[in-house]
């Protein structure tokens, strides 16, 4: 007995593709065919809507949810059938149809919550079951249907599952109207959402109905799966709902913004992909749009402006390596400063033994030799043979500020603990900045007072956490 | 109704699969990771597909090998997308599994003479076939016992599987309740996570070959929650939920037979309706498990025996 | 001493209650599962004071708030804000959550989690506007930290997302206030900060719930506490309730937490 899944394998062979001309891509691009324009346009609302409806999904961190729902929609197709065909017709009348998976859809979502809240089940398990158990009783109700007698069930399921290339008016119609619904509940209810995703707990001592608007947010992805179901396919609007929401997440900080990307991501995804599948032979759409999808998510998850792992790992290694020269050339005038004070002298740019360098803190001669590489490339040091060094001009100036700086930061952070606390991750190179100006001259002050010719980090050098770290 | 050697080939067959899915599946509800055989179950795609275009044969074994690969690599690319990008592991299962059917899909549909193939027959199975297929037969007695392909692969499964579970019983036990823990005990916690991800791959991609992903799906969650409302006690949790699984896959089987006559139709999918199964199972345990069911807890929030009925030790 | 001690209900009769406390709860049992977390409490707040709430861990001190907000249901019991219902009087109180109640990982800002205060009032549907922002924003200052309004929340250090909340808390501008662990791991300076405005807060006659686990400041922070432990062990006045027999008798046999209660009371300075 061959599966299903392989009996699809058993009649592969390999055909080239034939390359659509540059007059067809032109003419699919601009929307020119009143089919594709019907099926890109669809595709692209849809991609707009569930991108919406997918932030607050995600950040719900309920986003197997859509998931669940697609499954649990199965049932509702085949009792619409059976309700509809009995009532006399063919039964395959699509909002019919649509409605039946909307009610099993729905029904599913609200077990996987009463399930949650009544038991010690997690959410992950109660959405496995749903899933699972509704989508099997799909089968049975289908597999009952389609050995019916009077029997134009046949196809019946294909009708439902991604048959983006026959999508008609109606399909467009009903889209158009899903999408103007989650917009315009996205706006109104914006703040609403937010607390709801973002702090469950005081939004209910608030007074808000917690729980109605959690399904006011599960019908959205609800009524957003029912129509994508056939625009893209069961298991295809799943991932309409969840990657341009995680995408759209690694380019911002803000909630809004965040909405209005995901949104885009979507709707960009929808028009590529029906577009693409519309110019190359043996391209399923609902395959392409989400495939369109994840390389926007690729993409972000690398190169997003704000949460990208480019950009972190970035970020932490410029700051590995400012932090770096800081410490270096701090030790560097401080061991300046201690063997000019011997004699006597105000410090200045001499030249001291490597050696004193790694004793300054334990530091392994490696790591130094690396930070000094980088100086030297900096301009920050005039000549080191591998036995002595020092620094150039800019290198002493330089240092001398870091140090100041240091100092000051420290002075202040010790002095002024109590407003400190708020400033604690700034950055200690940027003191002006930070501070006020009577603020440094207050510092600056108790600096030439106490004028700390041994810092206390001869002393314990664990101590010296670096202020300047940013967050 | 009548009832055949084949009917209780099936049966054991779905009693079979229950027993290799509640061994993982218990672990995967603990660890809150229960959509992993869903997601596995349709991830495998590709591994399908490119395992016959490489080899150009429908032989079970590479497509074995390679739906079982592609599984534990949804668990892989799962994991580095959440630690990675900091994403919900929702979240990034979802992207993953979704990603990899797609590309399935278009591996099959740009090979195959005809586009109409259905996204949703991934999901289906027919363990009513499976016992077609006889891969061993011997004598005891007077009568033959012929015993079915699919009985043998998932036989071995639920052997592997329980090899696993009794070997590192242990280890899996503090990785699933504190994974931190584990590591200060010098417990490879990692290593726990993929094994036990090997164990729901090779678990999903062997029995959705022979009796179709659903009851997988079903098999791995449902009776480990059921059990989950009746024990505290893991091994307990264990044994119930292959028990509770296997009642599941007898009673799934009677009922499929029984009731489409009843309500005038000619017959049903035994797949779907173990599954259906397993839900009314879970219900029951729902409403009625004896410490943790929703009567109880109902009842008892308005009968709460006070601790202080006594006199009190310190006063 | 005149400390009173609850150790049954039938100690105390229900019409003892004041019609004007802040907050009076009247025979409050919480169950989760068959398991009773709190059991038959009874009291009634007076207006004004700092109140701290103190017990080992999985008292039920949370608990408490929680039921008090109507967040969990309750086995019996009542609670009432200034005489009515807690439904009824919403707007009066303010709630601090356990920081870790959240996700710090939320696409927000500071100062939209403050203006989260404000949403009651703003109503349905309606969008935040200027003004709102500009209280939110003060609210932010009072906690120290205005120049952090437009972070977002997972870039801030753990006492200042603890002054965010406190801040949103601030916004609502409540006369009543729950505030669960708000110095639970916080650095010395925001310790001090919110020790400050809890004392403003008093000082403007509000009255303030806090749940606090550290013996050795409780004296020193607090003018009323509630020692609990599934019961009211004690409650009243601090100098008449924070007694070593007290805190023998919420604590139990914990040795540590008893030798770090010895060491609380050595620091009461009694007038
Ligand atoms: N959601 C819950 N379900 C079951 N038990 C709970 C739940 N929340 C708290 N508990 C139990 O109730 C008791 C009190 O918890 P809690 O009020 O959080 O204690 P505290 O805040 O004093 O540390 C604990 O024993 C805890 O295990
Ligand atoms: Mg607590």
């Amino acid at each position: 007995m061959i599966p299903p899944p392989l009996a699809a394998l058993t009649s592969l062979h390999d055909t080239g593709a034939d390359w659509p001309s540059l007059d067809v891509v032109w003419r699919v691009l601009t929307l020119q065919d009143y089919n594709t324009r019907l099926v890109v346009m669809s595709t692209m609302i849809l991609g707009l809507a569930s991108g919406l409806v997918g932030c607050f999904l995600l950040l719900r961190k309920r986003s197997l949810m859509g998931d669940a729902l697609s499954h649990a929609t199965l049932p509702g197709i085949g009792l619409a059938f059976i309700v509809m065909a009995s009532m006399g017709g063919t039964g395959k009348h699509l909002v019919g149809l649509l409605v039946g998976a909307t009610v099993t859809g729905v029904i599913g979502v609200i077990m996987v919550l009463v399930v949650r809240n009544t038991s010690r089940i997690k959410d992950d398990a109660a959405m496995g079951i749903v899933l699972s158990v509704f989508f099997g009783l799909g089968m049975v109700v289908l597999s009952m249907v389609l050995s019916m007698p009077s029997g134009h069930a046949a196809g019946l399921e294909s009708f439902i599952y991604g048959k983006t290339a026959s999508m008609i008016m109606q399909d467009f119609l009903l889209l158009s109207g899903v999408a103007a619904i989650a917009l315009l509940c996205s706006l109104l209810l914006l703040k609403e959402f937010t607390l709801l995703c973002f702090d469950e707990g005081f939004g209910r001592s608030q007074g808000w109905p917690i729980h109605g608007l959690d399904i006011i947010l599960l019908g959205l992805v609800a009524l957003v799966t029912v129509v994508g179901l056939q625009a893209v396919g069961l298991i295809l609007i799943i991932a309409f709902l969840i990657t341009p929401a995680a995408a759209a997440r690694f380019w911002t900080n803000d909630l809004r913004n965040m909405l209005i990307l995901s949104a885009l991501i979507g709707g960009v995804s929808g028009w590529c992909g029906a577009s693409i599948s519309a110019l190359l032979p043996r391209l399923p759409a609902g395959a392409v749009i989400v495939l369109v999808a994840a390389a926007f998510f690729v993409f972000s998850l690398f190169f997003g402006k704000t949460r990208g792992v480019v950009r972190t790992r970035l970020a932490m290694y410029r700051l590995k390596r400012k932090v770096g020269r800081q410490h270096l050339l701090r030790a560097v005038y401080e061991i300046q400063e201690a063997a000019c004070a011997e004699t006597g002298k105000p410090p200045a740019n001499i030249a001291i033994p490597f050696r004193d360098l790694l004793l300054h803190r334990s530091w392994s001669p490696a790591h130094v030799r690396q930070d000094l590489r980088r100086a030297k490339n900096e301009d920050h040091i005039d000549q080191f043979d591998g036995q002595s060094l020092r620094l150039s001009e800019s290198g002493f100036g330089e240092a001398a500020r870091i140090t100041r700086n240091h100092r000051l930061w420290e002075i202040f952070l010790i002095t002024h603990a109590d407003i400190a606390a708020s400033h604690v991750d700034r950055d200690a190179d940027s003191v002006e900045h930070v501070l006020s100006p009577d603020m440094v001259r207050e510092l600056e002050q108790r600096l030439d007072l106490d004028s700390i010719p041994e810092s206390p980090h001869y002393i314990s050098p664990q101590k010296d956490r670096p202020h300047d770290m940013v967050r | 109704m009548t009832w055949f050697v084949d009917d209780t080939w099936i049966v054991i067959i779905g009693a079979l699969t229950a027993i290799a899915c509640a061994l993982p599946g218990c672990f995967l509800v603990l660890r809150q990771m229960s959509m992993m055989g869903d997601a596995i179950s349709h991830a495998v795609l590709p591994g399908l597909a490119i395992a016959f275009l490489v080899t150009g044969e429908r032989a079970s074994f590479t497509m074995f090998i390679g739906a079982a690969v592609v599984g534990v690599l949804t668990a892989v690319f799962t994991q580095w997308i959440s630690s990675l990008g900091k994403v919900d592991r929702g979240a990034s299962m979802g992207i993953v599994f979704t990603t990899l059917f797609a590309l399935g899909l278009l591996l099959i549909v740009q090979a195959a003479d005809h586009v109409d193939l259905d996204p949703g027959c991934v999901l289906y199975g027919a363990i009513e076939m499976t016992t077609l297929d006889v891969a061993w037969e011997f004598q005891l007695g007077e009568t033959w016992i012929e015993v079915p392909r699919a009985a043998m692969v998932l036989g071995s499964v639920a052997l592997f599987n329980l090899i696993i579970v009794v070997a590192f019983f242990k280890e899996l036990k503090i990785s699933a309740f504190d994974p931190e823990l584990a590591t200060t005990q010098g417990i490879n916690a990692n290593f726990m996570h993929y094994l036990l991800m090997t164990q729901v791959a090779v678990t999903t991609v062997a029995a959705f070959e022979v009796v179709g992903s659903i009851i997988v799906i079903a098999m791995l969650v449902t009776p480990a929650a059921t059990a989950h409302l009746l024990t505290d006690r893991l091994g307990l949790m264990l044994l119930l939920s292959a028990i509770i699984g296997a009642l599941a896959a007898g009673l799934g089987h009677l009922l499929a037979i029984v009731i489409p006559p009843l309500i005038g139709f000619d017959g049903t999918t035994t797949s779907g309706m173990m599954a259906v199964t397993t839900g009314l199972l879970f219900v029951l345990a729902w409403l009625f498990a004896p410490r943790y069911g929703w009567i109880s807890r109902l009842v008892s929030r308005k009968d709460v025996k006070s601790p202080f009925s006594g006199p009190l030790p310190s006063d | 001493m005149k400390t009173k001690s609850y150790n049954s209900a039938k100690t105390l009769p229900a019409d003892d209650h004041s019609p004007q406390a802040p907050l009076s709860i009247h025979d409050l049992t919480v169950a989760y599962h068959r398991k009773p977390v709190l059991w038959d409490i009874d009291l009634d707040i007076p207006e004004g004071k700092l109140v701290g709430i103190v017990g080992p861990n999985g008292a039920g001190k949370s608990t408490l708030i929680k039921a008090c907000l109507d967040l969990i249901p309750t086995a019996s019991g009542l609670v009432q804000v200034y005489g009515q219902p807690y439904k009824k009087q919403r707007a009066m109180v303010g709630y601090v959550p356990q920081r870790e109640s959240v996700d710090w990982d939320f696409p927000v800002s500071a100062l939209d989690v403050v203006t989260m205060g404000l949403y009651r009032d703003i109503g349905w549907f309606k969008t935040v506007r200027k003004k709102h922002k500009e209280i939110a924003r003060s609210a932010l200052d009072r906690v120290g930290i205005a120049h952090l309004a437009d972070r977002q929340i997972s870039q801030l250090s753990g006492g200042q997302q603890q002054r965010v909340f406190l801040a949103r808390a601030l916004a609502q501008d409540a006369t009543l206030y729950f505030m669960d662990e708000p110095f639970a791991a916080v650095d010395a300076a925001t310790e001090r900060a919110i020790v400050t405005l809890l004392k403003d807060l008093k000082n403007q006659g509000k009255t303030t719930l806090v749940v606090h686990h550290d013996l050795a400041t409780v004296s020193q922070y607090f003018d009323w506490v509630i020692l609990l432990n599934m019961r009211v062990v004690a409650a009243g006045p601090t100098e008449e309730v924070f007694t070593a027999e007290n805190l023998h008798r919420t604590y139990g046999g914990k040795l540590t937490l008893l030798a770090e209660a010895g060491h609380a009371l050595s620091q009461i300075k009694r007038p």
